[in-house]
């Protein structure tokens, strides 16, 4: 199955800026379906980046991040060609997991 | 009378550590208990402060303190939000020892919407999308040496994004 979770990393200089876009219903618990009933809450609780073995950046997440979620943020370091991985875990014990090259 | 001026010395640490600890006790006992909500933010993730209904209540889950505006924090959203189920909100700053970034949404039924750890070497900014309910404010929360600053927005919505 194809991954949930598309990322771009680009090294410039110093910095590597990393972008992600999930692909996940992030249901909020709150919204109700065609026949009125509620939808139960399915998120992403925890996301994290991994470069060289430590983590660069974790989000932790609720309800109200919106569907599809989509990230941006740059960390020192990082170099073209090397491996940024990337996981993640929702409220419903649902993961996923993915290695990016830097670019 | 090196003895004795060990002796004293000892008791002096002794008293000394004894007012440290009273000191350090002290708070936690008068409100609520800090310790718990600083290993909450640091590094595991936050159920209360996500569970909490009402922006302050949030915050004080989280990080266990209230935060102080500054315009060292710069929160960028929209003036409206056609669809209030993906607001494009982001936050820079410009101050030191950031370890954290939190969004809160005022008016959402939990107002913590993410809070994003930020190690160090990690640039202080963050973009990411929310889901509103209704036009609300939108917090910044930035914890940076260890205080926490913040800044708000009012985001109109036109379309709410919570359903119903």
């Amino acid at each position: 199955m194809a991954s949930t979770i598309r990322v771009r990393a680009t090294a410039s200089g110093e910095t590597t800026e990393v972008q992600a876009l999930i692909q996940h219903p992030m249901d909020s618990g709150f919204v109700k379906d065609a026949k009125g009933e509620i939808i139960p809450p399915h998120f992403i609780r925890e996301l994290t980046f991994e470069y060289d073995g430590k983590s660069v950046f974790v989000a932790d997440w609720g309800a109200a991040v919106s569907k599809d979620p989509y990230v941006k943020f740059s960390f020192k370091g990082g170099k073209k060609g090397e491996d940024l991985k990337i996981s993640w875990v929702d409220n419903q014990g649902q993961s996923d997991t993915t290695t990016a090259k830097i670019q | 009378m090196t003895i004795t001026d060990n002796g004293f010395s000892a008791t002096r640490r002794l008293i000394l550590q004894g007012v440290a600890a009273v000191a350090l006790v002290g708070p936690g006992n008068l409100g609520f208990s800090l310790a718990p909500a600083f290993a909450a933010a640091n590094d595991k993730y936050p159920e209360d402060a996500f569970k909490a209904k009402g922006d302050a209540d949030a915050i004080k889950a989280l990080y266990g303190k209230a935060a102080e505006p500054s315009d060292k924090v710069k929160l960028d959203a929209p003036e409206i939000a056609e669809n209030g189920a993906v607001v494009p909100i982001s936050v820079s700053t410009t101050l030191a020892d950031v370890t954290s970034i939190s969004f809160l949404v005022s008016e959402n039924p939990n107002a913590l919407a993410a809070s994003y750890r930020i190690p160090a070497g990690t640039m202080p900014s963050v973009a990411n999308r929310l889901k509103m309910a209704k036009t609300s404010n939108v917090i910044a929360i930035v914890e940076a040496g260890g205080k926490l600053y913040s800044a708000t927005k009012e985001v109109k919505v036109t379309v709410g994004g919570c359903g119903g």
